[in-house]
């Protein structure tokens, strides 16, 4: 289950603390980042191959009906069954009732950020179909009974011991550190489920419009398995995930891995055009692909269209000063991370989650590391200021900024705070600094000291003094830069 | 010396100090007075000049932001040139100005205006009045912290550099995190201060294992939050501004003093 929104700040608190989760994050840290970097330098001019995927992403999202209709028409052709949920409990009903029709009780699942944010594993559980995530990190998520915490690296919270704590009490095998021997484990007791399964059910990574196809990109396989063993598989996708031709995809796919890992190209890509065909060797008698709204038409028409070009890779979250320090859980909803600040208000509302837009310096680094360039502080800001006009803004701050936006116009009264703030700081002001505020401040000083005001301003330097010196008349200083 | 080319040495700017520098460090302002000067450049205060509106803005607060940023595009209407010693400022008036007067024709012109001719001070040292070398001197190891706004809003990444780099007697020891955030953010290190103090800490921990004994900024907010913690801890690292910093080896009894390089 995940947190909730409402707690963010008391759930980053419980994760500065948890040292398990920090030792995992520092590796995060330390080892995404400078792969990332290195491999976008090495593609020689990664600013023009952004660039690229941007354009790529605002042409499929501007026309987004059209490339939607294009893409069902070629999937029908194709003799695939195209499926529209305008929302979460549609998407879950539809994938149901073709459940039900194939008569599955055994499922599998690739990775799908989309069927997290259905909420889809319990919904499917409940009704009493086996569900089992094939992907090592959900597979980890899965056996631990917790939510993704990363949208790439789903298990990116635990260490390495914890994991193997997990698959010895779990599976019953012996106890192993070993990376090889704890993937064999894992390995073994998959592979019997993938000839088990009816079903397949799998999220889309692109979906091609003037083909038809959809596209899969994982490292381990699973998606592959997932998408051909079964006998029906069902791919589930919101609607942004179109991009309108085949020949858009070399460069989606380069900027996709080489974000997300730091891979020219990740070890699978799977593209799947229609099931399978009276000549082929394999694929699954049936493919539904649902495609899925779920407040994603909202989020079109409004300011804030551009989290439409979003392509989970996950590299926001990994620069992520703040995702670095807490991790995704503390987010308290599917997406973490910078993208998760602004998708988790658009998809659950701002009133709940009014936490996640504010709690960001704004400093910029996602929007750096962004393939597609989404200006993510600015999207920041936008909810902010809406977050304000719904009157969501936390307790006290309406007022204080009234009294601010009041002394702030008028020069006399700025100048006559800065006199009482001098006079009231005088008993506690050590060489220019305060151990200690008043609320709503003293935050500040639990762990650093605050300037104090200095005993004169700019202002009144410049009055006194700097006002009547002259510039020097040949203007001697500054060598030229060539 | 040579002149730059193609372009027209200023000969006078208006200051717009910023509100944290007008209070918390005026020295700062004060530097920044005598380097211009020294560059035979004449500065102008317009005493009417408060804040840039970024806390409300930040917040959301737009309506009362506009309250107060309209005051600063009449206030600094008909100057040339609008200098700040912060990247954070002038990204709110070159980046922000604008957009939140677009409902306005005139005040949008006029905010489109100042966003022009807004600098923050390294840009219009290395940009416009083009130099790298204004004759400072300072002995120590200098590492640089490059605040988010002035890096990743402004794109302003190799002036500040390129002048510390040229100050004589300065080693420039390169933290391996100079381009991460501090964790000051405003109202941010207020409201979640456990987030910001962890990010304080990986900043400071960087500049430790870089072996320097001074940290220059271009903004007095990354330079208050750092300090406040080096000073909470006891630690001996010199924080300054880079303003301060291209202001050594010039007395302030001298402001007259020209550079003889």
């Amino acid at each position: 289950m995940h947190l909730g929104t409402e707690g963010f700040q008391e759930h980053a608190r419980q994760a500065l603390k948890d040292e398990p989760l920090q030792n995992a994050l520092h590796l995060l840290t330390n080892e995404f980042v400078p792969r990332r970097v290195a491999a976008m330098q090495a593609l020689g001019d990664p600013e023009a191959l952004r660039t690229q995927a941007r354009a790529v992403k605002e042409q499929a999202v501007a026309q987004l009906d059209t490339y939607l209709e294009q893409f069902a028409d070629n999937l029908d052709k194709l003799g695939a069954h195209v499926h529209w949920a305008h929302d979460d409990a549609e998407a879950r009903d539809i994938i149901t009732s073709i459940a039900q029709q194939a008569e599955a009780k055994v499922i599998v699942k690739g990775k799908s950020m989309a069927a997290e944010e259905i909420h889809l594993n319990p919904h499917l559980e409940e009704l009493g179909y086996e569900v089992l995530e094939t992907d090592l990190g959900e597979y980890i998520i899965q056996l631990a009974e917790e939510t993704p915490s990363h949208i790439i690296a789903p298990a990116i919270h635990k260490t390495r011991q914890q994991i193997a704590s997990l698959l010895h009490d779990k599976l019953g095998d012996p106890y192993t550190e070993e990376l090889t021997d704890m993937t064999q484990i894992a390995r073994r007791a998959l592979r019997q489920q993938f000839l088990r399964a009816d079903v397949g059910i799998t999220g889309v990574n692109f979906a091609i419009a003037d083909t038809g196809s959809i596209v899969l990109v994982t490292n381990e396989g699973n998606g592959r398995l997932s998408s051909t063993l079964p006998r029906v598989h069902i791919a589930l996708m919101g609607m942004e995930k179109i991009i309108p031709r085949l020949d858009d995809l070399p460069v989606m796919l380069k900027v996709l891995t080489n974000s997300a890992t730091g891979q020219k190209i990740s070890s699978y890509v799977t593209m799947i055009t229609g099931p399978r065909r009276a000549h082929d060797l394999d694929g699954p008698e049936e493919l539904h692909v649902v495609v899925m709204d779920n407040g994603r038409s909202n989020i079109l028409g409004s300011e804030n269209r551009e989290a439409l070009y979003c392509l989970r890779c996950g590299a926001c979250l990994n620069v992520c000063p703040i995702y670095q320090n807490i991790g995704g859980h503390a987010y308290g909803w599917v997406y973490p991370g910078p993208i998760g600040a602004v998708l988790t208000p658009l998809f659950t509302g701002l009133d709940t989650a009014k936490h996640l837009p504010r709690a960001s310096t704004l400093c910029g680094a996602c929007r750096e590391a962004c393939p597609v360039k989404i200006n993510i502080p600015h999207m920041l800001l936008n909810l902010r200021r809406q977050s304000v006009s719904r009157g969501g803004a936390p307790a006290g701050e309406a007022p204080l900024f009234s009294l601010w936006a009041w002394v702030m116009r008028h020069p006399g009264l700025y100048r006559l705070g800065l006199k009482l703030a001098r006079l009231g700081q005088m008993p506690f002001a050590r060489r220019g600094w305060l151990g200690k505020l008043p609320p709503p401040f003293h935050s500040w000083t639990k762990s650093r000291d605050f300037k104090a005001v200095a005993p004169q301003s700019f202002r009144d330097r410049w009055q006194t003094t700097l006002q009547y010196e002259q510039p020097s008349r040949n203007g001697a200083g500054g060598g030229h830069h060539e | 010396m040579t002149e730059p080319t193609g372009r027209r040495r200023p000969t006078r700017v208006a200051l717009f100090v910023t509100c944290l520098g007008d209070a918390f460090y005026p020295q700062v302002g004060e530097a920044t007075v005598r380097l211009l000067h020294r560059l035979g450049i004449a500065v102008d205060f317009p005493l009417g000049q408060t804040c840039c509106a970024q806390p409300a803005f930040n917040a959301g607060f737009h309506d009362q932001t506009r309250l107060v940023a309209q005051r600063n595009l009449t206030l600094f209407a008909d100057y040339e040139y609008v200098v700040v010693p912060s990247g954070s400022c002038t990204a709110m008036i070159r980046l922000f100005y604008p957009d939140l007067f677009a409902e306005d024709p005139h005040l949008h012109q006029q905010a489109k205006s100042l966003a022009a001719r807004t600098y923050e001070l390294s840009e219009f040292l290395f940009n416009v009045v083009g130099t790298d070398d204004v004759g400072a001197a300072f002995a120590g190891k200098v590492a640089y912290h490059a605040s988010c706004h002035l890096q990743r809003e402004l794109g302003v990444t190799e002036a500040p550099r390129r002048l510390i780099s040229r100050v004589a007697g300065v080693e420039a020891c390169d933290a391996e995190m100079s381009e991460q955030c501090c964790g000051f953010g405003g109202t941010f290190a207020v409201k979640y201060p456990e987030i910001s103090s962890a990010m304080l800490e990986k900043k400071i921990a960087s500049l430790q294992r870089a072996g320097a004994d001074t940290l220059v900024s271009c903004d007095a907010g990354c330079l208050m939050h750092i300090a406040g913690r080096l000073r909470r801890q006891g630690m001996d690292v010199r924080v300054m501004h880079l303003a301060e910093l291209l202001n050594t080896g010039h007395s302030a009894e001298e402001p007259h003093h020209a550079s003889g390089n």
